[in-house]
């Protein structure tokens, strides 16, 4: 039994019938968008939206490649350092400081990429620990990082020089725009050839390569264009948040979005959505208290394991699949 | 002044020793992680945080009762060994047949609860352990200073490894233990029960990560990030050595202190680095470790 469990069900909503759910789903999505900042926090939402299109990139590849990256960290704080960078120092425009930063993310990509895919399974989520830890040394190191006060007061800028994205719905809007364009994209390679390939490599590696695939490469390209997303939720963050921190670099970071995509439902389209929108509403919950939230996280963790393996997407899903074969089974 | 590449001999030696020393604890975790993944295959992510509540089991019971180092040495381990087997038999062993990842995952939720309430309890500043008088001070042994207790650190951790590794090499009980790796249901038809040799595996990794913490606890301070920091580098020790091999957990975990140490008189800014980036080069040109048998 793999991790990806959930395959039947996301396959099943993707390729054979794109009936109903789809678009109902997409315009469900783009309603609670419009709501949300009416109805909660507007840089809460954007908050969010940065979380769920990370572990949107990050379930790419566990869930569509079966590699487990334990070092996701390093691609969303390093390219929130460098656009914060870009932006405070350079003074680059908004856009293209996000630009920037996902192509730095998807450079250590390439470089972690190349170390990390030689070895499979296990150690490979350790390999990739270990080499975000060594990149957090050296983010800590870099003088433009600022060590422990990291890069404060970022500018947000004019959005291609016209509009102020000081205004919260003028962020707002760039925000969400980011979310679905890089939600597309994901969506997009998953369901190319490439895609595919990279499915048949999640199955079988063995007889992925027998049919001739340069397995390697395409684990590599997954990992990279993991890697740019995950960076381009990085860019956005810093540009809502207005600073890059440390915390972001840190494996602690890592954990978080393993936990948002299994706690949603691994291999899922929506799941890492669902799962980044609960871990974040349950941290802002526990911020106040003083309880230290490592604790729950650590607790989702063990009952995900323990009992909720697809997560909450994929249970609900097998729950809908069984109810509609088996009408019955409701009672 | 002696010198060895235009470095001051009594700087080498001094840092080799603290190479030696740090590797002493790589070597004990490394070896309790490849133990405990060779028979429940299991990347024991939570292996930092029972290193930390060793150190935190030791001062405690030193705070109340009042416990000598000595009695410590054993006690806390044996505390924490307990714990761990709980954990095997209500989390753990459920867990058998399903991809190795869960483990990790489930290990690493444990970790963050317990790391999360240790914090919770004592914060995050260190509190102070003291080693017992016998071992403190230390002698001048012409070409350097040896403190006692880093020397006793080095000699214990050496003795408990090779007394593992003869343990699972050379006796009946390793034999049994080495035979449920390769062939768990042949193992369980000869009557052995498997299932508690699992969670005596588990606990006896336990036992020495929470060994190597009491240890610890008298040099770095206790403190309940103290586990996290070290259980990433020993992944990268376990990495190099290749998980196949009890010896070459000892010997990576011992090499790689010494690697360190190094690094930090030649070059002080990468001696945080160095075992990654050591693993980085290894993995390039030996994917399987350097002890490994399988990729």
């Amino acid at each position: 039994m793999s991790i990806t469990d959930n395959t039947d069900f996301a396959d099943r909503g993707a390729g054979r019938s794109i009936d109903w759910k789809m678009p109902v789903a997409i315009a469900v999505l783009l309603g609670l968008m419009v709501v949300a900042p009416f109805v909660a926090y507007p840089i809460f939402v954007m908050k969010l939206l940065c979380f769920a299109l990370f572990a949107s990139a990050f379930n790419m590849l566990l869930g569509y490649t079966g590699l487990l990256s334990f070092g996701h960290a390093t691609f969303f704080g390093g390219a929130a350092y460098a656009t914060a960078h870009a932006a405070k120092v350079w003074g680059l425009e908004p856009l293209t400081a996000i630009l920037f930063g996902t192509i730095c993310a998807a450079a250590m990509g390439a470089a972690m990429g190349i170390v990390a895919i030689r070895r499979q399974g296990i150690y490979f989520a350790m390999t990739t620990l270990a080499l975000s830890q060594m990149a957090y040394f050296l983010f800590l190191r870099a003088p433009f990082t600022h060590a422990e006060d990291g890069i404060q007061n970022v500018p947000r800028g004019r959005l291609l020089g016209m509009i102020d994205l000081g205004e919260t719905m003028a962020m707002y809007g760039l925000v969400c725009a980011v979310f679905l364009v890089g939600m597309a994209v994901i969506w997009r390679i998953v369901h190319s050839p490439f895609g595919q390939v990279l499915k048949a490599i999640r199955e079988n590696e063995a007889r992925a390569i027998s049919l001739g695939y340069r397995v390697d490469r395409y684990k590599l390209g997954a990992f990279v264009m993991s890697a740019a997303l995950t960076g381009l939720a990085g860019s956005t963050k810093a540009l809502v948040f207005q600073i890059a921190t440390l915390n972001d670099v840190a494996w602690h970071m890592s954990g978080e979005v393993i936990l948002m995509t299994l706690l949603g439902g691994v291999g899922t389209v929506l799941g890492p959505i669902v799962g980044a929108g609960v871990i974040v509403a349950i941290q802002n919950m526990f911020a106040t208290t003083g309880f230290p939230v490592s604790v729950i996280m650590g607790a989702i963790f063990v009952i995900c394991v323990m009992l909720f393996r697809k997560g909450i997407v994929g249970t609900l899903g097998q729950y809908l699949r069984q109810t509609r074969r088996d009408p019955g089974a409701k009672e | 002044m002696m010198t060895v590449f235009g470095i001051a001999l009594p700087v080498l030696a001094g840092q080799l020793l603290i190479g030696l020393f740090n590797g002493a604890f790589y070597a004990l975790l490394s070896l309790g992680l490849a133990i405990i993944f060779g028979l429940l295959r299991i990347i024991n992510f939570a292996h930092g945080a029972l290193y930390m509540l060793g150190a935190f089991v030791a001062f405690l019971l030193g705070e109340w009762l009042g416990l000598p180092f000595w009695l410590l040495l054993v006690v806390a381990p044996l505390v924490v060994a307990a714990f761990a087997a709980v954990i095997e038999r209500g989390l753990l062993t459920h867990l058998q047949g399903l991809d190795p990842l869960y483990g990790l995952l489930l290990t690493f939720g444990v970790a963050l609860i317990v790391e999360g309430l240790a914090q919770y309890q004592f914060g995050v500043a260190g509190q102070n352990f003291s080693a017992p008088a016998a071992l403190s001070g230390a002698s001048n042994l012409g070409f350097m200073i040896m403190p006692h207790y880093r020397a006793f650190v080095i000699v214990v951790s050496l003795i408990v490894c090779l007394a593992t590794w003869a343990l699972i090499e050379r006796t009946k009980l390793g034999a049994l233990l080495r035979a449920a790796t390769e062939n768990r249901p042949l193992v369980e038809a000869f009557g052995v029960n498997v299932p508690l040799l699992l969670t005596a595996t588990y606990a006896f990794g336990a036992f020495l990560a929470a060994f190597a913490g009491v240890m610890a606890a008298p040099v770095f301070q206790v403190s309940p990030l103290m586990g996290s920091n070290i259980v990433i580098v020993v992944f990268a020790v376990v990495v190099i050595g290749g998980m196949g091999s009890i010896g070459g957990a000892i010997v990576s975990g011992f090499l790689l202190g010494l690697a360190e140490g190094l690094t930090k008189v030649i070059y002080p800014e990468a001696s945080n680095i160095v075992v990654f980036v050591i693993m980085a080069i290894v993995l390039f040109f030996r994917p399987s470790g350097l002890f490994g048998k399988t990729v």
